[in-house]
């Protein structure tokens, strides 16, 4: 296992610490936060203060509770639909690619149509149909959005299956007279991990962004606290025009934040499926004559990776 | 060609789900939102209009649901999409004279963002490992921002604090709509801000992608052999660039879904008038066949778009035009 640790740059760091945060964000969240996020307590459109760090709403509400109350829908939702979703592109991306021929016509023109049709849009419609009391489950809503969202990981992890399926060690373990499930789940699915990683870390961006996105335009129950419900109620008290930036902004930055945390550890997927783009990384440190002159031509350095070498 | 050919197939049969989509999800969804809506609306409209949504939603009709869908068809290839409810108009001619503002905004700024992301990222995937590279965690994090709270913040600091931009809308409302300069340049004006919005949140993809692309490309023999001719650098680069943009274009299909999506919601920002502000009013007054239109029309936009960059993508890469299955 040592080969799949992740290159400890600075980025991969920075990534799982914003992460393990919200993570922890949606656990504990609705037990740390100091008032009922929906209860009117307080007086109206306060600004920040110590009682209340955000401020209150319109209707006197504690923004910093709703923030933090925000957090688990936000969360559960991305990772719900990013985890279908991938489940999704595996099924039908793995067979594809290692089945191949009438099977594999069929499903990547599957994938492709759905990878065509503009995700949101139909989210929206999709959304609009649905009874309101389906629309408050995040879940459901989680599995619409993975619905739309899983064709992109299917291409990816189809490619990937084709190039490996014709291996060597793949081919010697078919004359052995494996089965195909057992070549398909031991010799191959080892092997996608870091793209299905990946595909996984780009769905969850997908899907939390895609929640918001609803969620501000009000399809999703607007009484169930996530961060786009937030900056919805925000919107459509003036909050902005009002200068009440403390209600509409945080909930953004930190659907921003996770976002970033996500693709921060995608770079570190990256370097690690293309030691290329290690190299870029690197800072030389030390006295500046020491230094070896910055990679400009031709050549990539190839950062000498130390944690991996084991044999 | 065949290659196109095939391509072409794939979008002709991405619109047929979608279109079949939008006749059958509103008849299969549980809980019947169509007979929830004629329930509400009866009553606030004329028996005709509840007649025309019945008729167009097969609701309390006596035709089989293929003959439903034979109509459907039909009505469609008449350019009928039925009559918007909450506009008493037809959603053809509604979607006719909103759907400029939309193909202007998102095209003008769909053009940019490729390109300037494009370039950006060739130039930074060249000077990889030097201090320009502190660049990426903040295009990741504009990346990650969804459009329409950049959007929103762009307004308040921009706009409302600043004035360096003018207010929200399309045009300054003391100009005649029109071809004239004074219009049009209100119009350019007006656009600024959203495009450049569109512009910040986009451009990180364009530009992320390239810069990895270029990475790797820089590390090809060729590269070195440009560079062993004594290319001047520029040509070099050059060299490099139009290596690395194939994926670029050959993944258009999945950046154009998700640029359109978050524009549509930067148009409800802005308050311009386009599809996007129409798909917000059509989904909070449940105005369905409004909305499916909208789908329809959102869904080809993208499908034709791809098909410009698939043949693109087939001037660029001359290995696209002899068929190699991958």
């Amino acid at each position: 296992m040592k080969n799949f640790a992740l290159p400890r740059s600075p980025k991969v760091i920075a990534g799982m610490v914003i992460l393990g945060i919200f993570l922890l964000l949606m656990v504990i969240g609705p037990f740390i936060e100091p008032y009922n996020p929906s209860s009117p307590l307080f007086l109206q459109n306060l600004p920040p203060s110590s009682a209340h760090w955000l401020g209150t709403t319109e209707l006197g509400q504690d923004i910093f509770s709703q923030l933090l109350d925000g957090a688990r829908a936000t969360m559960v939702v991305g990772l719900v639909a990013g985890l279908v979703a991938t489940v999704l592109s595996i099924v039908v991306g793995v067979s594809a690619g290692y089945l191949g021929g009438k099977t594999d016509e069929a499903l990547s023109l599957t994938s492709n149509v759905f990878l065509s049709l503009p995700g949101l849009p139909l989210l929206i419609v999709i959304d609009s149909y649905l009874p309101v009391s389906k629309r408050s489950n995040p879940l459901v809503i989680g599995g619409v959005i993975a619905l739309t969202g899983w064709a992109w990981g299917a291409r990816v992890l189809r490619a990937q299956t084709l190039s490996l399926r014709n291996r060597d060690f793949v081919e010697a373990s078919r004359i052995v007279g494996e089965k195909r499930w057992r070549i398909m789940a031991v010799e191959i699915a080892p092997n996608l991990l870091p793209i299905l990683a990946s595909s996984l870390l780009f769905t969850v961006l997908y899907s939390v962004g895609a929640y918001t996105s609803l969620a501000y335009l009000g399809l999703t129950n607007t009484s169930v606290w996530n961060w786009g419900t937030m900056m919805y109620w925000a919107q459509a008290n003036n909050a902005l025009l009002a200068n009440q930036w403390y209600w509409f902004v945080p909930p953004g930055i930190c659907i921003a934040l996770v976002g970033t945390s996500l693709a921060l550890l995608n770079f570190g997927i990256d370097e690690f499926i293309n030691p290329r783009l290690r190299a870029a990384g690197v800072r030389v440190r030390g006295p500046k004559s020491a230094r070896v002159s910055r990679p400009r031509l031709g050549m990539t350095p190839v950062l000498r990776d130390t944690s991996g070498v084991s044999s | 060609m065949r290659v196109l050919l095939r391509r072409f197939g794939v979008y002709l049969l991405t619109a047929w789900v979608a279109i079949t989509a939008n006749f059958f999800l509103p008849r299969l969804m549980p809980g019947n939102p169509i007979a929830s809506l004629i329930g509400k609306l009866t009553g606030q409209v004329t028996p005709q209009e509840v007649r025309s949504i019945q008729l167009q939603f097969g609701v309390g009709l006596h035709s089989s649901i293929w003959q439903q869908y034979w109509d459907y068809w039909v009505n469609l290839f008449h350019g009928q999409l039925g009559t918007s409810i909450t506009l008493s108009a037809s959603v053809s001619s509604v979607l006719a004279s909103q759907i400029y503002w939309t193909l202007g905004l998102i095209g003008v700024a769909t053009v940019l963002s490729f390109v300037f992301g494009t370039a950006l990222g060739a130039l930074l995937g060249w000077t990889r490992g030097a201090r320009t590279d502190s660049l990426i965690p903040l295009a990741t994090f504009f990346q990650a921002t969804p459009y329409f709270f950049l959007g929103s913040v762009m307004v308040l600091v921009l706009s409302n604090n600043l004035h360096w931009f003018p207010d929200l809308g399309a045009y300054d409302p003391n100009a005649t709509p029109g071809f004239n300069w004074g219009f049009i340049a209100s119009l350019i004006r007006y656009g600024e801000l959203p495009v450049l919005s569109i512009l910040l949140s986009s451009m990180a993809g364009w530009m992320l992608g390239m810069r990895n692309m270029m990475v790797t490309v820089i590390g090809e023999d060729f590269v070195l052999m440009a560079v062993a001719k004594g290319l001047p650098r520029r040509r070099v680069i050059w060299h490099a660039a139009r290596n690395a943009v194939l994926p670029s274009v050959a993944n258009f299909a999945l950046a154009i879904g998700l640029l359109v999506s978050g524009a549509l919601l930067v148009e409800l920002v802005f308050n311009y008038p386009g599809v996007g502000n129409l798909l917000l009013n059509a989904t909070l007054n449940e105005d369905y066949p409004l909305l499916q239109g909208i789908f329809l029309i959102i869904t080809l936009t993208v499908l034709g778009a791809n098909l410009i960059a698939d043949v693109l993508y087939f001037w660029l890469d001359p290995r696209t035009r002899t068929p190699v299955t991958q």
